[in-house]
């Protein structure tokens, strides 16, 4: 079959319901919140309308919701939620056990910052909290990267039995309508095939115990073995993006997409949204002489040392947008980035900029005064002020 | 073991065994022999769900399991939401489910992780209706910590936080009835056990597997640990827990009311015969006694009071 897309005009929560409903999910457990709510009011919709035969569980709380997921998924059902910032804050504690007893889940969280105050707009800080729960994130730039985000994240989580998060903003992308190309039912389900469970509680012949007591003795080699998935979903992660590439024309072989960066001084680096106003307002800097690149991190977790060693050697800094951070350091990515290249040969001069917490709106025109300040960075050589709280009333 | 024929048909209980020797319980648990009884009666095609409690201990360190059956341990708080987890994956996977052949789904919780940590989880769990079976094994506190006050302990109780010592700092709140918190769910089938009861109790098993919808029974379990008592106790602490009416039997079935005590006309006994057997109640004094006394039969004749309204 020719793939010919099927173009909509949808948000970025009917982008991410789409895809659920494309990846023929078995099961969903979800509670509502602000903004991800429309989301699942969509795959109720499917539901009602007999377009889908989904397992839906209108659960208590956010906890409960990650725990029926769990339950789901080690049965061996295709299982899928989503949430944002205090929803995915009550569900940390599974979010561990998820990853822990090695369940595909796939769960978008639609970014909002976290209270008090109450906000419910973007903000990276709710999932970025969450990195060393053993997930992985993707961290899509527009309603396309959602949909085609829950569809990869599927074929790679199953692959190598790691849950993975499919991250967009709050209402930039979940409220924002925007054409998505989506795959015909035929197509997704060739490139994304039933899944076979590692293990299923309805199999009893042979019992098994998940999740029981290890001693010091073998809790290590368990973890060890968690990492060494993670590894491994990076050799995945290109593959099944590369796959997609070739079966439905965007390629997603690269963890970081990178844009200019051949002839670059520097690049702006950052997650989600953000990018898109930066790939505009570089298309403009360019325009104005500047030499500037961009680098937007797709996948946070696993984190795509590799590529980002490679791409820090052939500039002279690199800017790095946090709408996020971690109190009493400095922004999220900002911390990763610096600790990635550090044993490497790369030492680009490196500058933190905070922007666009709790939906603070970052415009191009915000882009190009950071353009600004960090050509200043490059021709002086230093890093004047490692983090800047950018939109900072004075 | 050869069992003689005419000995097997008046047996109720099932002779097949899924709980093997070598787990890891204390002598005299209550909640291993009722753990016992349960995959005796529902068998191997079981999936059991075991939050964070004793028997995460009992069943077993990696990669030694005493179940033969599919155990799935869970954090704390999550027993009714992933035991509806599990339902609604093997529905869409198109499995059976409960009843006579269908897969048993079974929450085994402790009391802390149904009454306190767990409410509401459970709560959610029997709104919705899962065709699944939730357990409590109530021994009355947080046993698997080291013995500390849950709202399951009665009054009176030594625990670990509650320790009498001079200023008389003993549990001063009434047991929980957590079956009332249930019964307002109104869901099909609720029960209470007691392991000292074992025909009583498989009977309330086979009947929650046939009954559709989510099925409650909360078994009163003996810890001689945690309870202070000899270890050749625990069945006979069990049944003065039913024969005082401390914690006497029932059923809610579809409305309905009806109360299972082994011998219905008799006046409850005195709660001390309950009491004298377990270290735990040592510090209580007279008054204390009188109290509790007082709280038991109230209670008992609210109980009742209720089948005879709703029998």
């Amino acid at each position: 079959m020719e793939y010919k897309p099927i173009r909509k005009v949808v948000s970025g929560n009917y982008a991410a319901a789409y895809a659920a409903l494309h990846a023929r999910v078995q099961v969903v457990a979800a509670y509502p919140i602000t903004p991800q709510t429309s989301i699942i009011e969509k795959i109720a919709e499917f539901i009602a309308n007999g377009e889908a035969d989904i397992q839906y569980i209108p659960v208590e709380s956010e906890h409960s919701a990650m725990a029926a997921c769990i339950g789901a998924s080690a049965t061996g059902a295709r299982t899928f939620t989503a949430t944002s910032a205090q929803g995915l804050a009550l569900m940390h504690e599974m979010l561990h056990w998820a990853a822990g007893a090695r369940l595909p889940i796939v769960m978008v969280d639609v970014n909002r910052a976290m209270a008090p105050p109450w906000s419910v707009w973007d903000d990276q800080t709710d999932s970025l909290s969450q990195r060393d729960t053993g997930w992985m994130q993707f961290y899509a730039e527009n309603n396309q990267e959602v949909y085609d985000g829950v569809l990869m994240a599927y074929k790679v989580a199953e692959t190598v039995n790691v849950p993975a998060m499919v991250v967009e903003s709050a209402f930039i992308l979940s409220h924002t309508y925007d054409v998505v190309e989506m795959i015909p039912q035929e197509l997704v389900d060739e490139f994304l095939p039933p899944r076979k469970p590692l293990y299923s509680l309805a199999n009893f012949d042979e019992p098994i115990a998940v999740g029981a007591l290890a001693t010091p003795n073998d809790y290590y080699e368990f973890r060890y073995k968690l990492a060494k998935a993670h590894e491994e979903a990076k050799k995945v992660i290109k593959e099944v993006g590369k796959e997609f590439g070739e079966r439905f024309g965007r390629d997603y072989s690269q963890m970081i997409e990178t844009g200019y960066i051949d002839d670059a001084d520097f690049v702006f680096m950052g997650m989600g949204s953000l990018m898109g106003t930066v790939k505009e307002a570089v298309d403009l800097l360019r325009k104005e002489g500047y030499k500037v690149g961009y680098a937007k991190v797709r996948w946070f977790r696993p984190f795509p040392k590799e590529e980002l060693v490679e791409i820090a050697e052939s500039v002279k800094g690199i800017a790095v947008l946090d709408r996020n951070f971690s109190f009493g350091q400095e922004g999220i990515l900002f911390t990763e980035s610096k600790g990635a290249l550090y044993n490497s040969s790369a030492h680009p001069l490196m500058k933190n900029y905070i922007v666009g917490l709790g939906g603070r709106d970052v415009t191009v025109k915000d882009i190009k005064a950071i353009a600004d300040d960090m050509k200043k960075v490059i021709e002086s050589g230093k890093v004047d002020k490692e983090v800047v709280w950018y939109h900072l009333k004075r | 073991m050869e069992v003689p024929e005419n000995i097997k048909k008046r047996v109720t209980i099932p002779f097949e065994e899924h709980f093997y020797a070598g787990h890891t319980a204390c002598q005299g648990c209550g909640a291993s022999l009722g753990l016992r009884y349960v995959l005796k009666a529902y068998g191997k095609k079981t999936i059991l769900v075991i939050p964070a409690c004793c028997s995460t201990i009992i069943a077993g360190p990696w990669p030694y399991s005493a179940i033969d059956a599919n155990l799935f341990h869970t954090a704390f708080e999550t027993t009714g939401a992933v035991i509806s987890g599990i339902e609604a994956a093997l529905k869409a996977m198109g499995y059976k489910v409960k009843g006579e052949d269908g897969i048993m789904v079974v929450g085994w919780a402790g009391d802390g992780g149904t009454a306190d940590i767990g409410l509401q989880a459970l709560s959610g769990f029997l709104e919705r209706g899962h065709d699944a079976v939730y357990i409590m094994y109530d021994n009355e506190a947080y046993m698997n910590t080291g013995i500390q006050r849950s709202s399951s302990t009665p009054y009176g109780a030594w625990t670990t936080n509650t320790p009498g010592g001079r200023r008389h700092f003993l549990e001063k709140r009434h047991k929980k009835k957590v079956i009332d918190i249930v019964i307002a769910h109104r869901i099909p089938y609720a029960a209470t056990a007691s392991i000292a009861y074992p025909e009583d109790f498989i009977r309330k098993l086979k009947k929650a597997q046939k009954i559709s919808g989510p099925s409650f029974i909360q078994l009163f379990a003996p810890c001689p640990t945690g309870w202070r008592a000899p270890t050749d106790k625990s069945i006979e602490i069990a049944r003065l827990a039913v024969q005082t009416a401390y914690f006497p039997l029932f059923e809610y079935e579809n409305g309905k009311y009806k109360i299972n005590m082994p011998n219905p006309k008799k006046e409850p006994k005195p709660i001390e015969e309950f009491l004298k057997l377990q270290g735990r109640f040592k510090y209580m004094t007279k008054e204390d006694i009188e109290t509790l006394q007082k709280w038991v039969l109230e209670e008992w004749e609210r109980l009742k009071k209720l089948a005879e309204v709703f029998g």
